[in-house]
């Protein structure tokens, strides 16, 4: 089933995408567009191949010595496996993980790790980013005043914003969110999904999520997943109030799942 | 009869503690035996003057120096490649038949009794490489004895360092050089000094690997340079407990203690280095 984001500018295109762990495969022969702009949710049950689908985005998966991965992704029209280092991808492909994981560092240099890496120095430069990133992750007001602290000092709610600011201080272009809040409370999720309803404004968003109200709130379109194939993919509002498959809407009415 | 869960459990903490207390006492038994006996020797001409009539009088201090020489050049060879190979070991190689067999290899070499080291390093440094016997072969050949246990350690090390932090910082944009060097590395200095303390004490103790390599019975100078034969606290310990008649016991132990007494300050410096080391993050 092919998914071309009709009018809209393709951000990343993704072409006959496989992935495999040993011989159980996690996802079936994938085509879907990803426009600029837009914050794609992906829902489905677990071993749905939402996440393989997520990790091949920006490569993540070849960290897997079991994984093999099949087909094209494109990222602006280039190859991100063939015209790219895996390290330029990832400053471009920025990624939110389930679990928050904040480096043994401070705040500032966490937010940094990513700039730093990428070679730059100059401490205006950087303490410019740390200001911008944790603005635009609603983090700025609560640790603008202990910025030395360290990271694994704050809240959870707190610790999954210092790693969306992080990833941003790279200036990427697309984020992925893997189950970003499934660990946070109602608060701090609201706070993310605030977050990513301005990012949306300049960036591309892919989101992950088992929380199918939380695709609802926050996602332009959504995609059901299920046993490594994609069922259905449509605006956000179709997919809720009149899906075209059955299995999609016995998942989203919490029939299975 | 059954006895009730209390009472087993009470009998259980008992065997327990027991079995503690039957680790410790060996300890504390030698521990005290060589401070009452060897408390008497110490003395600044016993710690640095050199042996006199027969090293039955006069002091250690070419002992000491050996031992320091050794240690100190055994672990400048051997802690940074132990070092390197772990984190080529742990980060970089892929897990096949190849890294399993060397992962074995290493494991076993740990167990390779210390005399055979010995050997090993009279036929390779002093004969064949023609380093005599002399500092450098013995410190080489320590060094050898103690890789498994820098590269066992820390890789250990490494591998307590969570997996999440390696993917963060991938995801970061990191290379494989710098995601080690600024994400892991950091995070498993302390084991890794764990390891270096840990080599120190076998290098500073072990007779058999310098027996054939470096050890002198007796000198009547300090060594001048890596290719000069020394005197080592352990192997001196040896010599004059078994093949100098006559010498006074405190001499013996006080040697032993001097020996158990460096071994303790170099661990309290590594110590030092690596809670400093623990806070600086």
């Amino acid at each position: 089933m092919t998914a071309p984001a009709a009018a809209e500018k393709v951000k990343m295109s993704v072409r006959d995408l496989a992935v495999s762990y040993g011989r159980t495969p996690a996802l079936k022969s994938l085509n879907l567009d990803i426009a600029t702009g837009e914050i794609l949710s992906i829902i489905g049950p677990s071993n749905s191949g939402k996440t393989s689908f997520l990790r091949s985005l920006n490569r993540m998966n070849e960290l897997n010595p079991q994984a093999r991965t099949s087909g094209t992704v494109r990222l602006d029209g280039r190859d991100i496996v063939r015209e790219m280092p895996a390290e330029d991808l990832r400053k471009r492909v920025g990624m939110i993980f389930a679990m928050p994981v904040p480096l043994p560092l401070s705040i500032r240099d966490n937010v940094t790790y990513g700039p730093r890496m990428a070679g730059i120095r100059e401490a205006a430069t950087l303490d410019a980013l740390v200001e911008e990133s944790l603005r635009a992750a609603y983090l700025w007001d609560e640790v603008k005043d202990r910025l030395d602290l360290p990271g694994p000092k704050l809240s959870g709610g707190q610790q999954q914003r210092l790693c969306i600011a992080r990833s941003l201080a790279l200036k990427p272009d697309v984020i992925l969110y893997d189950e970003p809040c499934s660990g946070l409370d109602p608060i701090s999720t609201a706070k993310v999904e605030e977050s990513m309803l301005e990012l949306r404004k300049s960036h591309t968003l892919v989101l992950v999520t088992n929380n199918t109200k939380q695709a609802a709130r926050v996602g332009t379109r959504t995609a059901f997943f299920l046993m490594g194939e994609m069922v259905e993919i449509g605006p956000t509002d179709r997919i809720f109030t009149g899906p075209e498959d059955k299995r999609t809407e016995d998942y989203i009415v919490g029939r299975f799942g | 009869m059954r006895k009730s869960p209390a009472v087993r459990q009470k009998i259980g903490f008992g065997a327990l503690a027991l079995a503690t207390l039957l680790v410790i006492i060996p300890v504390i038994a030698i521990v005290v035996l060589i401070i009452s006996r060897g408390f008497g020797a110490l003395s600044w001409e016993f710690l640095f003057s050199m042996p006199r009539d027969g090293m039955r009088a006069g002091g250690i201090f070419p002992a000491i120096v050996g031992t320091l020489y050794l240690v100190f050049i055994s672990l400048l060879f051997a802690l940074p490649i132990g070092v390197m190979a772990a984190i080529y070991l742990s980060e970089y190689a892929r897990d096949n038949a190849l890294t399993r067999t060397i992962n074995l290899a290493i494991i076993n070499l740990a167990g390779v009794s210390s005399v055979v080291f010995g050997l090993f390093g009279l036929s390779l440094f002093v004969v064949f490489l023609k380093f005599g016997v002399s500092i450098i072969s013995g410190a080489l050949t320590l060094g050898i004895m103690t890789l498994p246990v820098i590269i066992t350690t820390t890789r250990e090390a490494l591998r307590a360092v969570p997996q999440s932090y390696r993917e963060v910082s991938f995801s970061l944009g990191a290379s494989r050089w710098q995601t080690v060097r600024h994400a892991v590395l950091p995070r498993a200095l302390s084991g890794i000094l764990t390891g270096a303390i840990l080599s120190i004490g076998r290098v500073a103790g072990e007779t058999a690997p310098i027996l054939f390599t470096v050890a002198a019975f007796y000198l009547p100078n300090l060594p001048q340079g890596l290719s000069d034969q020394a005197m080592a606290l352990p192997y001196h310990l040896y010599v004059i407990t078994t093949q100098i008649p006559g010498i006074p016991e405190s001499y013996r132990y006080g040697t032993a203690l001097v020996l158990i007494g460096f071994v303790l300050v170099m661990n309290v410096i590594a110590t030092v280095i690596r809670s400093k080391a623990g806070k600086k993050k």
